[in-house]
């Protein structure tokens, strides 16, 4: 028989049918989450042509890109001023009630980011395939499924059919020896992966993450490791299911429970790469030598070692990334050769769905007890959903937050994408923890840092990049 | 039909160059542009912040702001352009604009099948067939291109050249026909039924939790 890697053993259990010689398959989606700009085209197209939802009871809907995170969240602060945006988070609601949707709406207690609501409740589990209109749905690899994202017009296949037209990609595998030092994250790792391999450097595969750093890791690590896979260009990023994210699941709202729960767990035993599984391409990475990283220009893939400087465009021999370093330069307002520690910055943002779990909420405070954020730095934290929210509450993080002088906010993507009123003004500088440092990502003209949540923090109470293993955690 | 879009059988006219690599779609179609439930009116955003200033003024030294690229029907791109978010309003402006065809050595994945849901062939090339299309592409007397989806073949008229191109059969059929994606899945849909009963019964947990019976105690 055929060895199988894990990823391939997913779609032969998804296939429906082939589509002709092409290569092609439909194949079977067993979850779905919308949101509120993504999904009111694909709606509109379904009742134009007069089409049912196959399977409403598959979909979960939340409001998360558009929402206020206002610190206060009540009925009269989560009125949106802007009449598109209502518009938008009103026709999410409607269309859901039309087709029996259900959604976790602005006031839900269980409101957040898609990414981080759905491994919450336990939607995702090990071997299914879950599809949604954000490109960051690969985070759901973490719960060993194949999650991916797509367009609405494949959001509309999706909610007609319960398919997806599909061209299996090819695989690679990650792996990732030795131990993570003190103060390197699944975040450090993911963009030390990128630098690595580029931009675009897992285009037209899926990544299997394998190996002792990725087994000693926490599954809230695996969430941001493989929703930042995307930014590599990766169409999905699978870890293997195992003990630590069976006990992740059990007793999340939306797993099986009792019997129902052993035979699961039985099956996803089995969801591993055979032996001799073929990858099309592997790479190797030692965590032992990570770092913690900043990236410094406008790619994901720009990016170094805390103790490194930018580098010298004049250096690189392909004219096409030469010409987009000089641009990154340019924006960024930086100079070859200059050291990215010590670099001011006006502000300070913990959120997005890479990084605004309990754990990275644990790794900022940390940092922050007995800290106040420098002056003239405006530092936000925004948890991923509001059950986040309310759990560091109750551990005692957000009263941290607070007396280090951050803003403790109600969830949502907030500054990650700034389509809220969350925004950066040109010429800002921003140590973030998102997954973007696109040109006005964070807003017009901003500045974008990416790194992980406590060097963040660092970074939020020095008023500039910072090594955070030089600073004594209390 | 709505989400599906005229066939596209050949294109002529003329080609843009954008030799940037990872060009995302943020770049593309900025976030003010994303506040509508529709896909129309979004041809203003696309490359938005590229194309105008601060004030609104259209920038002279853009390409797609000089003659003869101001009718530009083909995109020559650098490396994974459209790579970053999912949406799809950036093909929506991009063809609303009147680019029908891109051509790059790669393309976020995303970007690249939300193209092909809206009648944009995004062809792959080798990156020496891109390094001279991005030089023809350049130069105003030299910047018309014809493609033919049939043959599979794009014509280079200032210098005689004619190149093959690779495209999924599946695609191409798409596109020369029109076909609209969710009515050809449909006509499978007795083969989605049988595959989704057999399915939950050997997975009943991945039966939604609303749809379960209740449990024993």
């Amino acid at each position: 028989m055929t060895q199988r890697t894990l990823y391939q053993r997913i779609v032969d259990a998804h296939t429906v049918r082939p589509l002709g010689n092409s290569g092609q398959i439909l194949l079977y989606v067993d979850r779905q989450v919308l949101n509120e700009y993504t999904s009111p085209q694909a709606f509109a197209a379904l009742h134009t042509q007069g089409r049912k939802v196959w399977r409403p009871a598959s979909t979960l809907a939340v409001v998360d890109h558009v929402n206020a995170t206002t610190p206060v969240r009540n009925a009269r602060t989560m009125v949106l001023v802007d009449a598109d945006r209502a518009r938008q988070v009103s026709t999410l609601a409607e269309n859901c009630a039309r087709h029996g949707i259900e959604l976790f709406d602005m006031l839900d207690a269980r409101q957040g980011i898609e990414h981080v609501v759905a491994s919450e409740q336990g939607w995702v589990l090990p071997g299914m395939v879950m599809a949604a209109g954000d490109s960051h749905t690969t985070t759901h690899g973490a719960m060993g499924a194949l999650g991916f994202g797509i367009g609405s017009s494949e959001i509309e296949h999706l909610l007609a059919t319960q398919t997806l037209i599909y061209r299996p990609q090819k695989n690679m595998r990650v792996t990732v020896h030795g131990q993570m030092p003190a103060g390197v994250t699944a975040k450090d790792l993911v963009l030390s992966l990128i630098a690595q391999i580029g931009a675009d450097g897992a285009s037209g595969h899926v990544i299997e993450y394998a190996g002792e750093a990725i087994r000693a890791m926490g599954v809230e690590g695996r969430l941001t490791l493989c929703n930042m896979s995307v930014e590599a260009a990766a169409r999905g990023a699978i870890v293997a299911p195992d003990d630590r994210l069976y006990a992740y699941l059990q007793g999340r709202p939306r797993v099986p429970q009792g019997a129902q729960w052993d035979a699961a767990v039985a099956q996803w035993r089995l969801l591993r790469s055979d032996d001799d599984a073929v990858f099309d391409r592997e790479i190797s990475l030692n965590a032992s030598t990570l770092a913690p990283r900043v990236t410094w220009g406008t790619s994901p893939d720009q990016g170094v070692p805390i103790d490194g400087v930018v580098p010298d465009p004049a250096r690189e021999s392909d004219p096409e990334r030469r010409r987009g370093m000089q641009r990154a330069l340019a924006y960024m307002d930086l100079q070859p050769g200059q050291a990215l520690q010590g670099l001011p910055i006006s502000h300070a943002f913990i959120g997005s769905c890479t990084n605004s779990r309990i754990d990275d909420l644990r790794d900022a405070a940390r940092f922050l007890k007995g800290r106040r954020v420098a002056p003239g730095v405006r530092a936000l934290v925004v948890p991923g959903s509001s059950m986040v929210r309310v759990q560091a509450e109750a551990e005692g993080l957000g009263r941290i937050f607070e007396e280090a002088g951050f803003e403790w906010r109600q969830a949502g993507c907030s500054m990650c994408v700034a389509m809220n009123e969350d925004h950066l003004n040109a010429g800002d500088r921003c140590a973030s923890s998102t997954n973007r440092n696109f040109e006005s990502r964070q807003g017009l003209g901003a500045r974008t840092h990416l790194m992980s949540p406590a060097m963040v923090a660092a970074a939020a109470v020095t008023g500039a990049l910072t090594d955070l293993r030089t600073l004594p955690c209390h | 039909m709505t989400a599906a879009f005229q066939a596209i059988t050949t294109l002529s006219g003329t080609a843009c160059a954008l030799p940037l690599p990872h060009v995302d779609t943020d770049q593309i179609m900025p976030k003010q542009f994303l506040k509508g439930i529709d896909r129309q009116g979004l041809a203003q955003g696309f490359l938005h912040d590229m194309r105008f200033d601060a004030s609104g003024q259209a920038r002279s030294d853009f390409v797609l702001n000089q003659a003869p690229w101001t009718e530009a029907k083909f995109l020559i791109t650098g490396a994974n352009f459209g790579c970053g978010s999912s949406r799809e309003h950036a093909v929506w402006g991009m063809r609303e604009l009147g680019i029908r065809c891109v051509l790059g050595t790669s393309f976020g994945g995303i970007f690249s099948d939300n193209c092909m849901r809206n009648g944009v062939p995004a062809l792959v090339l080798p990156a020496a067939d891109v390094d001279r299309l991005m030089a023809l592409a350049q130069d105003p007397q030299r910047c018309q291109m014809a493609l033919d989806l049939a043959a599979q073949t794009l014509h280079t008229p200032a210098d005689g050249q004619t190149l093959r191109f690779d495209i999924d059969p599946l695609h191409q059929e798409m596109l020369l026909r029109g076909l609209d994606a969710v009515g050809m899945s449909l006509t499978h849909a007795p083969d989605i039924h049988a595959f989704e009963a057999r399915y939950l019964q050997a997975n009943p947990w991945v039966v939604p939790p609303q749809e379960m019976p209740p449990q024993e105690k």
